[in-house]
């Protein structure tokens, strides 16, 4: 183990800002992308009912 | 014919190939979250204090990783781009443009931590040092095959064009890695370069191993979950779209 | 090979007929060369330092204005279907089309940087460096940039995506050729630079016009 506490853990040796800044922008990407990528899923899926509702009010 | 061969092809068609990867990404959601887990417990409770840049060093188990996945992704997107051209198989052109943006933002996470590395060790933000600069050409080779397969609105003509674009970059690659790295020797002064770790704790090398593998069933997964949200976008006309349980309900 | 003169003349003749944009790029150069002493200040020292990476730089993205013409206006009126339904191979006829964009937009570059580069207090010899870099890079400049043009043939924001496209896979091109110049201001030997420079255009002259051939059969499919 390298940490004596949670304040240590935090202050990273003095280079906490860019520990913890490299890390949150890694973090926070890796959560927005497959975020997105379902939200493009979702969002094709929603047009692609729309479509076959709107066919099938016409064929009506 | 060999019919174990047939059967492979079969997941060329992007119809097959929709619920294969459905099925696969929680597979890939798993072992990344495991990988990770591991790679950074390494990277923080074992890897040791480095005796010259102290704990801002443990930058480089995200660092390295994503530098490593913006290389190997620009390869394979490349290399799925030449097939489609080669082949004209639609799922290959798919599966490169749903790269694509996963490998520009390793490239950015590549060059965010690579500045934030570079900021306490050398005082500036940027450094010019040879590999954060290829990186960042990379990068915007990454933009140029996006900006332009957006630009072109036939989805065919786009990959085709896309592929060729993607195949100039690689063989650019080496050719740009290499002019960047005498550009960088001819004007460092007595600097050392960014990358340079004197010595390579056992530690340290397993604990970025690790959070590459992590990275790497990432970006499959977020691939995988992009090329299923492409196969509809540009599948729409056809019958199987419509008869999906997804869109009927 | 008469194809190849043939396609060059033709070119020629239609640049003569419309010498505008030829001098349009070429007073780019010179204008945006003198805008880097308005940004930097005139310290000789200073600018002397500066002077190659400045006007290969400038060399680069007066060349690149250009590029959209080589292949856009043929499209446009059909002339580049036609040349792909011609009995002589489309490579050597892209070809051809490469060499007469160099003669009109690269050449004058190479001859006009001497003349500029003693704004910017460059000696005689680091002069013949400059121009033999530039003699060896201009080239290459239209070879990768016909790829760019090919592909992006008739699409949408087609100029600025076109320089997005190119201007990465001119750095080796940069390095090299200001590369040289510098090295030789610096007192050190610059053949090196100047033989990777010319490894580069050989390597290009080989892929380019193929690789834009492929691209130009794609947009016109």
């Amino acid at each position: 183990m390298n940490w004596g506490s949670p304040a240590e853990f935090f202050a990273m040796g003095g280079y906490g800002l860019y520990v913890w800044g490299s890390v949150i922008v890694c973090i926070l990407i890796m959560v927005m992308e497959p975020i997105m990528a379902s939200k493009r899923q979702k969002n094709i899926l929603r047009a692609l009912r729309r479509e076959r509702i709107a066919e099938d009010l016409d064929r009506q | 014919m060999n019919n174990r061969l047939i059967k492979w092809f079969k997941y060329a068609s992007p119809q097959s190939f929709y619920p294969l990867a459905g099925r696969m990404i929680p597979w890939f959601w798993a072992l990344a979250a495991v990988f990770g887990v591991i790679g950074l417990w390494i990277s923080f409770f074992v890897a040791p204090t480095d005796a010259v840049q102290g704990e801002g060093y443990r930058i480089i188990f995200l660092h390295v990783p994503a530098s490593w996945m913006s290389m190997f992704i620009y390869l394979v997107m490349a290399g799925w781009a030449g097939l489609g051209l080669a082949l004209n198989t639609r799922l290959s052109g798919m599966m490169a443009q749903a790269l694509a943006p996963t490998g520009a933002l390793m490239a950015f996470i590549s060059l965010w931590t690579g500045a934030f590395w570079g900021k306490p060790m050398w005082g500036t933000w940027w450094v010019w040092d040879a590999r954060l600069t290829s990186e960042l050409i990379l990068f915007f080779l990454y933009i140029g095959f996006i900006a332009l397969q957006a630009a072109i609105d036939d989805a065919r003509r786009a990959d085709k064009a896309g592929a060729i674009l993607a195949l100039v970059g690689v063989v650019n690659v080496p050719i740009i890695y290499f002019s960047v790295k005498w550009w960088n020797t001819l004007h460092q002064g007595a600097s050392v370069s960014l990358m340079k770790s004197p010595s390579m704790a056992q530690t340290m090398l397993w604990g970025m191993l690790v959070m590459a593998l992590c990275f790497w069933m990432y970006s499959i997964a977020v691939a995988l979950m992009r090329v299923r949200a492409i196969i509809l976008e540009r599948e729409t006309q056809t019958e199987w779209v419509r008869e999906l349980p997804e869109v009927k309900s | 090979m008469s194809a190849f003169l043939t396609v060059i003349r033709r070119d020629l003749l239609l640049a003569m007929r419309r010498k505008n944009e030829m001098l349009t790029a070429l007073f780019f150069f010179v204008i945006v060369v003198s805008l880097f002493p308005l940004g930097i200040g005139p310290e000789p020292q200073l600018l002397k330092k500066v002077a190659p990476g400045v006007l290969w730089v400038a060399a680069l993205l007066a060349s690149m204005l250009s590029l959209n013409r080589m292949f856009a206006t043929d499209y446009a009126d059909g002339t580049l279907e036609q040349l792909t339904l011609s009995a002589s191979p489309l490579g050597l006829l892209v070809a051809g089309k490469i060499a007469a964009h160099w003669l009109t937009s690269g050449l004058p570059l190479v001859l006009l940087a001497p003349v500029l580069g003693l704004q910017f207090d460059l000696g005689g010899e680091a002069l013949a460096v400059l121009v033999a870099a530039l003699l060896l890079g201009t080239p290459l400049l239209s070879l990768i940039g016909a790829i760019g043009a090919a592909l992006t043939l008739g699409v949408r924001g087609g100029g600025v995506l076109l320089s997005l496209l190119v201007l990465p896979l001119y750095i080796p091109a940069l390095i090299f050729g200001a590369g040289a110049v510098e090295a030789h201001v610096a007192g050190l030997a610059f053949a090196g630079h100047l033989s990777l420079l010319a490894a580069l255009l050989v390597l290009a002259i080989f892929f380019a016009p193929w690789a834009t051939t492929a691209a130009l059969r794609i947009a016109l499919e």
